[in-house]
């Protein structure tokens, strides 16, 4: 007994010697084609976001010419005692969490009413797409200024004609108005996913619960929806990765104003970087925010590529 | 489809109303659909009118839905010098899709079709550069660009531009490389196929509809950038985006003239993003939903 579990023991690693000597050339002809792709990838956004820490250590803005030493953490010390900083971080978890919210609420009514047969179907679904394909650019000027200023808007124009007043919507509500453009551009994009959802639903499930009587919010409820789940979370995960770096609607619609009550923190930091000169200051919010995003997101990112993956 | 047991002759009444109700129903969620798609779509109708009024009838209060359409406000965009702007976006866009395209498909090739170790850590460390808020890494962009000379150039936009699309792109190019049957390959392996041959004769003809997709995504994200367009570009190298903000708040409002603009601006990916609808969820989602 003993002598052949010694022998089993011997073989095994025998084997697993020859194989790792089989993977070390191999191992490089099958790495190969991957190499360009990571490298490039690591010398552009890795090797900046070094020099950004860097930046970050140090005492160094454009306007002070005796400035750039080292500092330490004393840039990390003073955003945290920056009321604007606390203030931008919780105007993008509102922005964020709202627009994704919101869009995928939307999106999930879009889909379902595209999800069936009907006249027009495929022009009413390039309609719906049409905002996503939009410039950001151009749809932030197109709310900001056609739809929502407060003399010639079409939305005050529509307000009024039940007896609204007009609203200066971007000066009163900067952060709805905001909302507004980024619901508007994300919809589509939720509404895909979730179309995808509901078109990989297996039919004989939904016959099934149709022969059992089952009305349509209790086969929506128990049926669909769980179904939907993991289209649902990727879309919402995906999304926030996409809307938290919103920038473009901030910069057109309110530049962060009145004040700095609508800045994000991508739009707080270019203001000090840009407008400020602190590169500094500019470089340690930068750092926390990549922190706080890849803490947030990778766990999460996991999740939900492997039960893709798994389920395929 | 009711499953309750009655009298033949009511079952057959029944059915009749049941059906003209199901009619009915479904007519009404048809309008309530076409209702709800228009007020969506509203804002681009008004963004088109709004390019072919004149200027006396776009920024008016009531807004004016009738008025003899006019080119004159695109005869002016163009006159503006829009034509080195679009080139400029043109080459960008362009140069950094093909770009992608070469880096990604050897990469995805490796990590779905031959993987090594670790292929999982090296997918997430991809997407996760896609996490990464580009605010993080303007500042020493903006300063080593300086040092190296290339602020304002249509290069360092390429190569930035490459390095934001190609974590989608290799995630792309993966789930189509997954969709390959094994036999196939295995069959080129027999036949003693290297791995360029494997690649041109083989894995890129079956993933030709996916590369397409690929670029798809690719443009539209690098077309509509912004960004890095804003900051480190000045006369030389700017592109559509910056064009259209300059539009805006340089010579004072002339709504007219900017929505002629933004449709210029926005018409090569909305046509694009139309013609190619069914392949646009699958790489918003990088690949994860066909």
């Amino acid at each position: 007994m003993a002598t052949t579990l010694v022998d089993r023991h011997n073989l095994k690693a025998h084997e697993l010697r020859t194989k790792n000597k089989i993977s070390k050339a191999e191992g490089w002809r099958r790495r190969g084609p991957l190499l360009p792709a990571l490298i490039f990838t690591i010398v552009i956004t890795q090797l900046p976001f070094l020099v950004t820490i860097w930046y970050s250590l140090r005492n160094w803005n454009l306007l002070r010419p005796d400035g750039n030493q080292f500092t330490g953490l004393q840039n990390y010390v003073d955003i945290f005692m920056d009321s604007t900083f606390r203030s931008s971080a919780l105007n993008s978890i509102v922005i964020t969490l709202g627009c994704v919210f919101l869009a995928m609420i939307l999106g999930i009514i879009f889909a379902l009413l595209l999800d069936r047969k009907f006249r027009g179907q495929g022009v009413v679904r390039t309609m719906l797409i049409t905002p996503f394909l939009i410039m950001p650019v151009a749809g932030a000027t197109l709310w900001s200024i056609s739809m929502l200023n407060p003399s010639f808007g079409l939305v005050n124009w529509v307000i009024s004609l039940v007896g609204i007043p007009p609203v200066d919507w971007t000066a009163q509500h900067p952060i709805i108005s905001i909302l507004m453009a980024l619901v508007w551009q994300w919809t589509p994009f939720t509404m895909l996913l979730v179309l995808a959802g509901l078109q990989s639903q297996p039919k004989d499930v939904l016959e099934a619960a149709q022969i059992d009587g089952a009305s349509w919010a209790k086969t929506f409820l128990w049926v669909t929806l769980p179904q939907l789940r993991r289209y649902i979370e990727l879309g919402v995960l995906l999304g926030t990765i996409y809307v938290v770096n919103t920038f473009d609607q901030i910069y057109l619609m309110t530049a962060g104003g009145p004040g700095t009550a609508s800045a994000n923190l991508p739009f707080y930091i270019y203001q000090r970087a840009f407008l400020g000169f602190d590169i500094g200051q500019a470089a340690a919010m930068g750092v926390v925010v990549v922190i706080a995003t890849i803490v947030i997101a990778s766990f999460a990112l996991r999740l939900i590529f492997r039960s893709f993956d798994a389920k395929d | 489809m009711t499953t309750t047991i009655t009298e033949p002759a009511t079952v057959s009444q029944e059915r009749k109303s049941v059906q003209a109700r199901r009619r009915f129903t479904g007519s009404a969620i048809t309008t309530v659909t076409w209702l709800l798609a228009f007020i969506f779509f509203a804002p681009v109708i008004w963004l088109v009118m709004t390019a072919f009024k004149p200027e006396s009838a776009a920024a008016s209060n009531p807004p004016v839905f009738f008025f003899a359409p006019t080119f004159e406000q695109f005869e002016a965009v163009l006159a503006n010098g829009a034509g080195a702007y679009f080139l400029n976006s043109l080459i960008a866009t362009g140069v950094s899709t093909i770009l992608v395209v070469l880096l990604a498909v050897p990469a995805a090739y490796a990590v779905s079709i031959r993987p090594v170790e670790k292929t999982q850590d090296v997918l997430f460390f991809f997407i996760s550069t896609k996490m990464l808020p580009v605010v993080a890494v303007i500042m020493p962009i903006y300063v080593i660009a300086g040092q190296l000379k290339v602020l304002d150039n249509i290069g360092t936009l390429i190569i930035l531009y490459t390095a934001m699309n190609l974590p989608i792109a290799v995630w792309m190019m993966r789930s189509f490389f997954q969709e390959v049957p094994a036999e196939v390959l295995e069959a080129a392996a027999m036949d003693g196929a290297g791995l360029v041959k494997t690649l041109r004769t083989i894995l890129i003809p079956m993933v030709t509809p996916g590369l397409a997709a690929t670029a798809l995504i690719c443009v539209i994200f690098a077309w509509n950038e912004f960004f890095f367009a804003l900051n480190l570009t000045a006369a030389n190298a700017a592109t559509v985006p910056v064009f259209l903000v300059s539009q805006m708040t340089s010579e004072g409002l002339f709504l007219a003239k900017l929505s002629a603009a933004s449709v210029l601006a926005s018409l090569p990916v909305v046509i694009a993003g139309w013609v190619a609808q069914k392949q646009l969820v699958r790489g918003l989602s990088m690949g994860a939903v066909k």
